[in-house]
């Protein structure tokens, strides 16, 4: 998904995450998988903490405003994925380290390391049945 | 238990592409080549250790075997990333240290040929958007949700050294390119021998900025092997053999502690720097001491981070380091001697064997035309995403 064609939408019920731990619905955002013990947080399933062993965790919400701390302009990847994109891991405001794309530049190379941006969430295509893929990104504040 | 392991014989191939050869060529060539080296045959070996990547589900250790010699030993196969190579060194080094074995030998092989770009999903078109995987994922996330490309993952590890420190940027890298190109150009076994303009460098194809097309390794075909013999079986070998030793004075293994953003990003950073700290601490020298390093440059944004996980430089200062010329070959601290990964290739079994055969040459003052002059301590690292650290320090018999 390029960022031209990146658009808001309006997620429908019927929409689905490009992954689980994008929750769609009124008020589109990221979860995570926190320790109970330590606090780090996870994306994924879990069998126990990485960090600390333990084996319970709560689900929390992460924070929708973040900082650029590190981006790749791609311009080659795979056949199929449109470039030039920006990939890049943010630091949300609650200290959780995300990959996704910066969405929206009018140039790839405006991207600035440290620079505000905050969650979004956009359209990736539609599948045969005509269901909704939502992906989600950050755009610049 | 033995006291110590030394290197007896090393070799490698030229690295490069070699379509009418297989794995099986390139590995029984390397380790006949080794055993040579080091006066021994494939009888005096009690434990072979092969690395091989793509094809680990072979058994390569047995079938370079059926070429070289099937005496029947114990024969480990590793996979380990792209520390694969040091991985089954160090396998055939713990069997020595054990006391298990006297004399062994590990060789490193890939054949790639030109496979490009490693990693990063094609992406399909829709059919059932069907959640699938640990995160659900109804589709490839690659290009998604940033980037699965090997360049644009060491692209973005040198662009948080950027972040956080001053002096580093695009030139920077370039200027790590330019040194390894330069390299190159005397090593005979590299599968590149071309020196480029920082121009050139800064304007071929960008692949994943800030890494060009010249900063990034190419892929490619080749084997390494290593003979290591324990302390006591070298003391009872000829004085002109003992003399051509090298001392394996550290051997290590790590893999990648949690950190908070390892889940999103692979750390690169912390598992070499652990690594490093006790490769120094276990052979007594510093970072100081190295007369050189052959460090895994896989692209130009991993080189310049690593003399700050290696300790090459101070903490933070990188990009001074490359800027004021102290890892070029007359440099205080040569770094890729042999052109590196960048230049000399990486065929990712073999890297981890190459860069010891690379540092033992050097101190056995057999490097020719790139000789480091009077080398007397050498390190070799190597790190595999997923995440692998292997750092061998060597140093030339006194």
């Amino acid at each position: 998904m390029s960022e031209e064609s990146a658009r808001e939408v309006s997620v429908a019920s019927d929409c689905l995450p490009i992954v689980d731990y994008l929750q769609l619905g009124e008020d589109p955002h990221l979860v995570a998988n926190e320790c109970t013990n330590c606090g780090a947080r996870y994306f994924d399933r879990r069998n126990a903490c990485a960090k600390c062993g333990k084996v319970e965790f709560a689900q929390v919400r992460i924070a929708d405003e973040a900082v650029l701390k590190a981006f790749s302009v791609v311009h080659r990847a795979a056949p199929g994925i449109p470039v030039p994109y920006v990939s890049a891991i943010v630091e949300t405001g609650d200290g959780t380290s995300v990959r996704a794309n910066v969405l929206g530049l009018a140039d790839p190379m405006d991207a600035n390391l440290g620079m505000h941006l905050r969650f979004s969430v956009y359209s990736c295509g539609l599948d045969d049945n005509g269901t909704e893929c939502v992906a989600f990104g950050y755009t610049v504040v | 238990m033995s006291d110590a392991v030394w290197v007896l014989g090393a070799s490698m191939t030229r690295f490069g592409r070699y379509p009418e050869l297989d794995s099986v060529d390139l590995a029984a060539t390397a380790c006949m080549d080794a055993m040579t080296d080091g006066g021994v045959t494939i009888h005096d070996m009690d434990v072979l250790g092969a690395g091989t990547l793509f094809q680990a589900g072979v058994g390569m250790g047995q079938r370079v075997q059926k070429q070289i010699g099937q005496t029947g030993i114990p024969v480990f196969n590793v996979a380990n990333a792209c520390a694969t190579g040091a991985t089954a060194l160090r396998t055939v080094y713990l069997s020595i240290m054990a006391g298990e074995a006297e004399m062994g030998l590990a060789f490193g092989v890939e054949q790639m040929g030109k496979m490009g770009l490693l990693r990063g999903g094609e992406k399909d078109e829709a059919t059932l958007f069907e959640p699938a995987g640990r995160y659900g994922a109804v589709a490839p996330i690659d290009g998604i949700l940033g980037t699965e490309t090997m360049p644009g993952v060491f692209a973005q590890a040198g662009m948080e050294y950027a972040y956080n420190n001053d002096g580093v940027g695009f030139e920077q890298f370039a200027r790590v390119a330019y040194k390894n190109h330069l390299h190159s150009t005397l090593n005979p076994l590299a599968q590149y021998r071309k020196q480029f303009s920082m121009d050139e460098i800064m304007g071929s194809p960008v692949q994943s900025y800030p890494n060009t097309l010249l900063m990034c390794c190419p892929t490619g075909d080749g084997a390494a092997a290593v003979v290591m013999v324990s302390e006591e079986r070298l003391r009872s070998m000829p004085s002109e053999t003992q003399k051509r030793a090298v001392k394996i004075s550290a051997s290590v293994l790590t893999s990648d502690p949690w950190v908070e953003s390892g889940q999103v990003q692979p750390d690169v950073n912390t598992l070499t720097r652990n690594a490093a700290s006790q490769a120094y601490e276990t052979a007594g020298v510093g970072p100081e001491d190295l007369d050189l390093v052959e460090l895994h440059d896989c692209f130009a944004t991993a080189e310049l981070i690593h003399y700050d996980n290696l300790g090459l430089c101070e903490r933070g200062g990188a990009g001074d380091f490359i800027d004021s010329g102290a890892p070029f070959r007359d440099g205080q601290t040569p770094v890729n001697v042999s052109g590196g990964l960048i230049s000399k290739g990486h065929p990712i079994g073999a890297t981890g064997v190459a860069n010891v055969y690379e540092v033992t040459t050097h101190l056995r003052g057999e490097a020719g035309d790139r000789q480091v002059e009077g080398a007397k301590v050498g390190l070799a690292h190597v790190i595999g995403l997923g995440s692998a650290c292997g750092i061998h320090i060597l140093e030339k018999a006194s």
